[in-house]
C-alpha cells in the first residue's frame, strides 16, 4: 500500500541533459568550479545551508531556509524537474544555485545562495544557472525573483530583466521577472564566464568531498546588532548602547 | 600659537550602517570621549558633505551636540566637499591654537548608502563645475578616468600599476577591523585571467571596478586639546605639527596641465614647512586614493617620490607596510572606504593609531611622523596634515 502511495506522491522527472562543469578565476586568484550535483550529494550540502538559516542579515535566513527545503524536496522526490549546481573552491562549497523546469520553454529559477561573500561568487554561479537553462536546456526564458536587494541589483539590474508581473513566481507568488534568450545573449560577453573542460585535478578535488565553507556569512553578535546595525561589524552602536545601559 | 594635541579618537566601521546619521556621528564621539577620559568639550565641529541632500537633515552639528549631551558647547557643521574632514580638523586646530578653546571635538560623518549608488555618484558630482562640467554628465569617476589616461601617457603608468595599488590596499584592509572591504584580490584575478573583464569591468576607461573606492557610510572623531590638558589625561602626545591647505581651478580643464595637482603640492609644502619636517622624514601616510591613480599621483606631489616615479616606487614595494614609506596602511579610501565627509578624520584616526603604536598587525614600527592628504573636489581644495609623536 505504502509503495503505491509513494508512486502517486513522487513526480516523474523529465530526463534533462547534464550541466557540463566549468571553472573560472576569481578576483582573489583562486579557481572556482561550478558543477551539477546529484541527489546522493544533497546530504553533504544540507548542513552547510542549515547554518545560514540563523544569519539575520541580507535575507540569508529566508534564502537558506527555502534552499534547505528545496534541496530536501529534491532529495526526497517531492519536487519535479529540479536541478542543483554548486560552486567549489579547493573542494570547499562556496555557493549553491537551483531551479526547476516548468516546461520545455520556461525555466523557474529558485535560489542563489553564496556561502562566501564578495568576489562575484554568487554572480558567477547564477550566470552558470542561466547558462544551463538557455544554452543547455535550450529554453526561451527563465522566471526569476529576488528576496534581497543584493539579488535585485545582481539579477534585475545587471541583466536588465523584463517584467512578467502577471506570472506569480513559485517563490511566494511574487511577481516574476524574466531572463529571455535575447537578454542572456546580450549579457554573455560581460557577465557569463567560465572555461571548459575542467582540469582533471580540479574535478577530482571537487568530487572527492564537499568541504564546509571556511568564511561563511556570520550572524550579528546579538539581537540588538541585528536590528540596529546589520552590517556594522564593529558593533559600534551596540557597544555604546550597552555602555549607556551600564553593561560595560 | 599654542601647540595642539590629539587627546582621543573614535571610529565606526566604514561600511553600510543601518542607523541614522546623527548616531553615525555620535558613536565615534562617545568612543573618543572614553578614549581621552574627558567629559566636556568647548566646541564641536562636524564635517559632512551631503546630509541636506542625501539624508534630508541640515544643521547636523546642532543635532549631534545635543545627541551627545554636550550642550551648551558650540557646534558648527563644516562642508568642504570630500576635504570636509581635514578642513574641520583645521578649524579645530585653530580654535585651540588661538587660545579660544581648550577642548574641541572634531567629527566626520556621512551616510551615503541611504540612496542607491547612482544617486550617490550624482550627489558627489555636484562638487564639479555646475556649468562647465556637471551639466555635461561629468562625474568623479569620469574625471579620474581622463586624469588616469593622461597620466599613463605622460609617465608610463600602466593598468598593472593601478591594479597593484588596489591589491596592496585591499591586503592592508584585511587587518583593519573597521574597513569596508575585507577581500584579498590578486593581479591574476583582476587583470590577467580570462575572467578578469567580468571580475573587474571597466567603469571609466582606463579605470576599472577595482580602481574605485566603495560608497561607504561611516564616522570618525578626534578630540583636540592643549599641552596642559594632555598632562592630566595620560595619553600619548600626538601633536598636529603642520597644516596646509590650497586650492586650484574649479573646472579641471582650466588647468595648464591637468596632471599637475598643484593644490596637493602646495598644501603638502605648507604642512611640512609648518611642521619643520621633510617628506622623506614621514614614517607613514594616508593619501586620498578615491581612485588608484590618485595614490600614485599624490605620492609624487607631496614629495615622497619624484614626479613620474611614484609607480616605480610602488613596483619596488616601497609603499607597502614595512616599505620605505608605507601608504594607506588602513586600506585607504580604496578598501577602508570613503564616507566623504568622514574621510579626512578617518585618515587622521589611522595616523594617530600608528603613532600611538596601536595599529596592531598593520603597525609601522617606531612610527614618529605621520601625514595625511585629504583631496577635495578633483584636486581643487586639498588639506594636508602632519602629525608628530612627542616623547
Amino acid at each position: 500500500m505504502s509503495v503505491d502511495v509513494e508512486k502517486i506522491l513522487r513526480p516523474i522527472d523529465t530526463s534533462l541533459p547534464p550541466f557540463p562543469a566549468k571553472f573560472m578565476t576569481l578576483s582573489n586568484g583562486q579557481e572556482m568550479m561550478v558543477r551539477q550535483v546529484n541527489r546522493d550529494e544533497i546530504p553533504d550540502i544540507l548542513p552547510h545551508v542549515e547554518k545560514l538559516m540563523h544569519v539575520e542579515r541580507d535575507y540569508y535566513h529566508i534564502v537558506a531556509a527555502r534552499v534547505y527545503a528545496e534541496l530536501l524536496a529534491y532529495y526526497t522526490y517531492r519536487v519535479q524537474d529540479e536541478y542543483v549546481l554548486i560552486a567549489q573552491v579547493d573542494g570547499e562549497i562556496v555557493a549553491v544555485v537551483n531551479g526547476r523546469i516548468v516546461n520545455p520553454d520556461i525555466g523557474m529559477s529558485y535560489h542563489t545562495l553564496a556561502m562566501r561573500r564578495g568576489l562575484r561568487v554568487g554572480a558567477h554561479t547564477f550566470a552558470a544557472k542561466m547558462e544551463y537553462h538557455i544554452d543547455i536546456l535550450k529554453q526561451k526564458e527563465v522566471l526569476i525573483v529576488a528576496e534581497s536587494p543584493i539579488g535585485f541589483r545582481r539579477w534585475m539590474i545587471e541583466y536588465k530583466l523584463e517584467k512578467r508581473f502577471h506570472i506569480p513566481h513559485e517563490l511566494g507568488g511574487c511577481p516574476s521577472w524574466s531572463l529571455t534568450k535575447e537578454l542572456f545573449d546580450r549579457a554573455r560577453n560581460t557577465l557569463v564566464v567560465g572555461r571548459r573542460p575542467v582540469p582533471e585535478k580540479l574535478l577530482a578535488k571537487a568530487h572527492a568531498a564537499i568541504l564546509p565553507p571556511t568564511d561563511p556569512p556570520k550572524p550579528p553578535e546579538d539581537l540588538l546588532a541585528a536590528t540596529r546595525s546589520m552590517l556594522d561589524n564593529t558593533g559600534t552602536s551596540l557597544i555604546e548602547m550597552k555602555r549607556r545601559l551600564g553593561g560595560m | 600659537m599654542r601647540e595642539v594635541y590629539v587627546a582621543g579618537i573614535g571610529i565606526t566601521s566604514f561600511t553600510r550602517l543601518e542607523y541614522p546619521l546623527v548616531e553615525i556621528a555620535a558613536y565615534p564621539g562617545l568612543m573618543a570621549l572614553r578614549d581621552s577620559g574627558l567629559k566636556k568639550i568647548d566646541q564641536l565641529y562636524v564635517a559632512n558633505m551631503g546630509s541636506g541632500r542625501v539624508n534630508a537633515q541640515t544643521g547636523l552639528a546642532s543635532a549631534v551636540v545635543d545627541h551627545l549631551s554636550l550642550t551648551p558647547a558650540g557646534a558648527v557643521t563644516i562642508e568642504n566637499g570630500p576635504a570636509s574632514g581635514a578642513s574641520a580638523i583645521k578649524e579645530g586646530f585653530m580654535a585651540i591654537a588661538s587660545g579660544m578653546h581648550d577642548v574641541v571635538m572634531v567629527i566626520g560623518a556621512e551616510r551615503m548608502r541611504e540612496v542607491n549608488q547612482l544617486e550617490a555618484t550624482d550627489f558627489v558630482a555636484t562638487l564639479t563645475h555646475p556649468l562647465a562640467e556637471y551639466i555635461y554628465g561629468v562625474t568623479l569617476p569620469s574625471l579620474a578616468g581622463m586624469f588616469a589616461r593622461l597620466y599613463m601617457e605622460k609617465y608610463g603608468v600602466t593598468s598593472r600599476h593601478l591594479a597593484m595599488v588596489a591589491v596592496k590596499n585591499h591586503h592592508n584592509a584585511m587587518d583593519n577591523f573597521y574597513a569596508h572591504l575585507h577581500e584579498e584580490i590578486t593581479l591574476e584575478g583582476i587583470l590577467d585571467s580570462p575572467e578578469a573583464s567580468t571580475n573587474n569591468p571597466y567603469v571609466a576607461d582606463p579605470l576599472r571596478f577595482y580602481d574605485m573606492c566603495p560608497v561607504s557610510d561611516g564616522g570618525a572623531c578626534l578630540i583636540l586639546t592643549t599641552a596642559e590638558v594632555m598632562k592630566k589625561i595620560n595619553k600619548p602626545m600626538i601633536r598636529i605639527a603642520g597644516i596646509g591647505q590650497a586650492t586650484d581651478t574649479h573646472a579641471v580643464h582650466e588647468r595648464k596641465d591637468p596632471t599637475d595637482l598643484l593644490a596637493v603640492r602646495e598644501a603638502a609644502r605648507q604642512s611640512f614647512e609648518m611642521a619643520k619636517v621633510k617628506p622623506q622624514d614621514v614614517d607613514v601616510a594616508e593619501l586620498h586614493d578615491a581612485f588608484t591613480i590618485l595614490e600614485i599621483a599624490e605620492s609624487e606631489e607631496v614629495g615622497f617620490f619624484k614626479k613620474g616615479e611614484g609607480h616605480i616606487a610602488l613596483e619596488k614595494g616601497e609603499t607597502k607596510i614595512g616599505g620605505k614609506i608605507p601608504i594607506n596602511p588602513s586600506g585607504g579610501l580604496k578598501a577602508k572606504g570613503h564616507p566623504v565627509g568622514a574621510t579626512g578624520v578617518g585618515q587622521a584616526h589611522e595616523i594617530v593609531l600608528q603613532l600611538r603604536g596601536e595599529a596592531k598587525k598593520r603597525q609601522m614600527q617606531n612610527a614618529k611622523i605621520g601625514f595625511t592628504c585629504n583631496f577635495g573636489g578633483f584636486g581643487n581644495n586639498v588639506v594636508c596634515l602632519t602629525f608628530i609623536k612627542e616623547k
